[in-house]
């Protein structure tokens, strides 16, 4: 099935990314889009200098993006490493606040299948209600697609009632047309959503990557009847590259796809754009990131 | 045939040749903005024509926007850590070439400020003292430190002393009389202690401002310290005075509609107001100081613990 993956049209999607981006978003519908594009975030931290006060932080942060601003959402996920996931859990008892995490060697995926699966049982055992995994994309390259649509199917097995992310790291696969076909084996493999990056690698995600996976996501669904999520990850910082974002999602997959369910943004800088571009619109001035919390 | 064909193109071309030489077309310069050490045009597209006496256009200078300054203020933001850290003695250093610049370009300084109305003496003047200016500001930059800085007397066991840091971003609204003296006396203090500044020129007089950022951009000066824009008062002055993460206002004049607004922006987030009145004779001693430095900084005291 995924042999039969389209080739794509870079210049065509370069163009129609741009054609996109022109579209003028103000006032009241860029206030909306601003909240909606923070209920969609999956507040982010993956150092390996985390700490549990920083990881409880984040999620204060999480619950309550602004302390004055009331009509501000919650976002959707906060997004750590599985030994965090406890932490995390018990951060935000008694929200709708989804706790996800990497497992299966992230950011690399260099490790033997069967100790992937089990740090993702170990993960889902800790409360996990998302999985963000790796594919191989060193097997990808190397044209061995049956191994990593195996070790999506396995892992998706493994993940249980947890939903289940797939990362391509859309940075190492060089083309559209990998990421076209990387995209149509993680769904066919039983992802419940894709994603562009680990955000460790630069670049991380950019528009035209974004583009091609939703249009897969999109002939996925007409095939199908399935509705597969996307979240784009690394890099988008900006509150106006997010609402570009969602003009895209917009455009090509409709109204369906713009809620947390079905569309993420994995960030960490993100929120705090967000805020002052919100803080702004509220006071007319604009704003600095020195009235913001930093987590 | 081919023979008449021939003579034909040999004295189409003489002719064409001739009139060449006779008539080359002047490059006219296009004024335009600097942000962030590059010479963009406004966004907005806007631009309103510069007359001389004679009513005789001298340039389409940008009309700046909201979101020029906004713009200007993330790169003068972005460069304030690099400025700030660099040694008094290296922003001294580049005080001074800009000085360098300035002489060797002289000529056109002096020509562009007798098309704005100076005469040929004025204008001569004019850039002569604003190269001494940048010579007066860069000797001071690795010496107002010694002289504003303090070991205080405190009463417990502390080696308490206070120092300078600098502000951070200056909106900086230069005067409307002088182009170019005004501009470079208010300029300099701000940047030889480790300010970034956005520039708002004069409207009537730019023309000396914007050629400035030619001397700028050849001066080693970091990208991002100075930001010029054109355009007018009326519509900047509110932007340049609220944005939250501005520091500081530098502003040139005595409009009591335009300080009053000014004032009470500044209190949003208690920016530091350096205000230099209208009146004020650009030649004169009193329009250069260190204090003009000093008010510009932030004094951090540091309470030592000793003797325990």
């Amino acid at each position: 099935m995924f042999l039969a993956s389209p080739s794509i049209d870079q210049t065509g999607v370069e163009e129609r990314v741009q054609r996109l981006n022109t579209r003028s978003i103000k006032k009241n519908s860029k206030m909306d889009a601003l909240k909606l594009a923070m209920s969609m975030l999956d507040l982010t931290t993956l150092d390996a200098k985390d700490t549990e006060g920083k990881v409880r932080q984040l999620c204060r942060k999480a619950i309550r993006p602004h302390d004055s601003f009331d009509d501000v959402p919650s976002v959707a996920a906060v997004c750590v490493y599985p030994n965090f996931i406890a932490i995390a859990k018990d951060a935000l008892k008694g929200t709708d606040i989804k706790v996800a995490a990497v497992a299966t060697a992230f950011p690399t995926g260099m490790s033997s299948l069967e100790f992937k699966l089990k740090e993702t049982r170990w993960a889902v055992a800790q409360g996990a209600d998302e999985i963000d995994m790796v594919i191989s994309r060193g097997k990808f390259l190397a044209g061995d697609y049956k191994y990593v649509v195996r070790e999506i199917e396995q892992v998706k097995e493994a993940c249980g009632p947890a939903h289940l992310k797939v990362i391509l790291e859309t940075g190492e696969l060089s083309t559209l047309d990998n990421v076209r076909r990387a995209s149509d084996l993680a769904m066919d493999a039983g992802a419940d959503f894709i994603k562009t990056s680990t955000g460790k690698i630069q670049p991380a995600a950019t528009l035209p990557v974004t583009l091609v996976m939703l249009e897969a996501i999109r002939d996925f669904y007409y095939r199908t009847g399935k509705k597969i999520g996307m979240k784009p990850a690394g890099g988008i910082a900006t509150a106006k590259l997010a609402l570009q974002y969602l003009v895209m999602v917009r455009e090509t997959l409709g109204e369906d796809w713009l809620n947390a369910d079905m569309f993420r943004f994995g960030a960490s800088t993100l929120a705090n754009d967000i805020l002052r571009q919100i803080a702004k619109e509220k006071s007319g001035v604009y704003q600095s990131y020195d009235y913001f919390t930093k987590d | 045939m081919s023979d008449k064909i021939k003579k034909f193109e040999d004295k189409a071309r003489e002719k064409s040749e001739a009139e060449l030489s006779q008539k080359r077309l002047g490059v006219m310069k296009t004024y335009k903005l600097y942000v962030d050490g590059k010479f963009p045009r406004t966004e907005s597209g806007r631009y309103y024509e510069l007359k001389n006496s004679e009513g005789a256009i001298l340039a389409n200078v940008c009309l700046s926007s909201r979101k020029d300054f906004r713009d200007a203020q993330t790169a003068a933001r972005a460069a304030t850590t690099k400025w700030a850290k660099a040694s008094p003695y290296n922003r001294g250093q580049i005080l001074y070439r800009m000085a360098e610049m300035l002489e060797g370009r002289s000529a056109q300084f002096v020509e562009e400020l007798t098309s704005e109305g100076l005469t040929a003496s004025e204008a001569r003047s004019e850039v002569e003292q604003s190269i001494d200016r940048l010579i007066y500001y860069a000797g001071w930059s690795d010496k107002y430190q010694q002289v504003f800085s303090a070991v205080n007397p405190v009463a417990s066991s502390h080696f308490n002393f206070s120092m300078l840091e600098p502000t951070g971003v200056v909106s900086l609204i230069a005067p409307e009389e002088t182009g170019l003296l005004g501009l470079i006396s208010m300029i300099a203090p701000a940047i030889v202690g480790g300010n970034t500044v956005v520039v708002l020129a004069s409207y009537s007089k730019p023309l000396g401002a914007i050629t400035f950022s030619e001397v700028l951009a050849t001066s080693d000066l970091p990208a991002g310290v100075v930001n010029i824009l054109t355009g007018t008062r009326a519509e900047l002055i509110s932007h340049m005075t609220s944005h939250m993460d501005v520091n500081a206002i530098s502003y040139a004049g005595s409009e009591e509609k335009e300080l009053k607004p000014l004032q009470e922006n500044a209190a949003l987030n208690v920016k530091r107001v350096s205000l230099w009145k209208n009146e004020m004779d650009w030649s004169s001693e009193e329009s250069q100081s260190p204090y003009r430095i000093l008010e510009l900084q932030e004094t951090k005291t540091t309470w030592h613990p000793v003797g325990i």
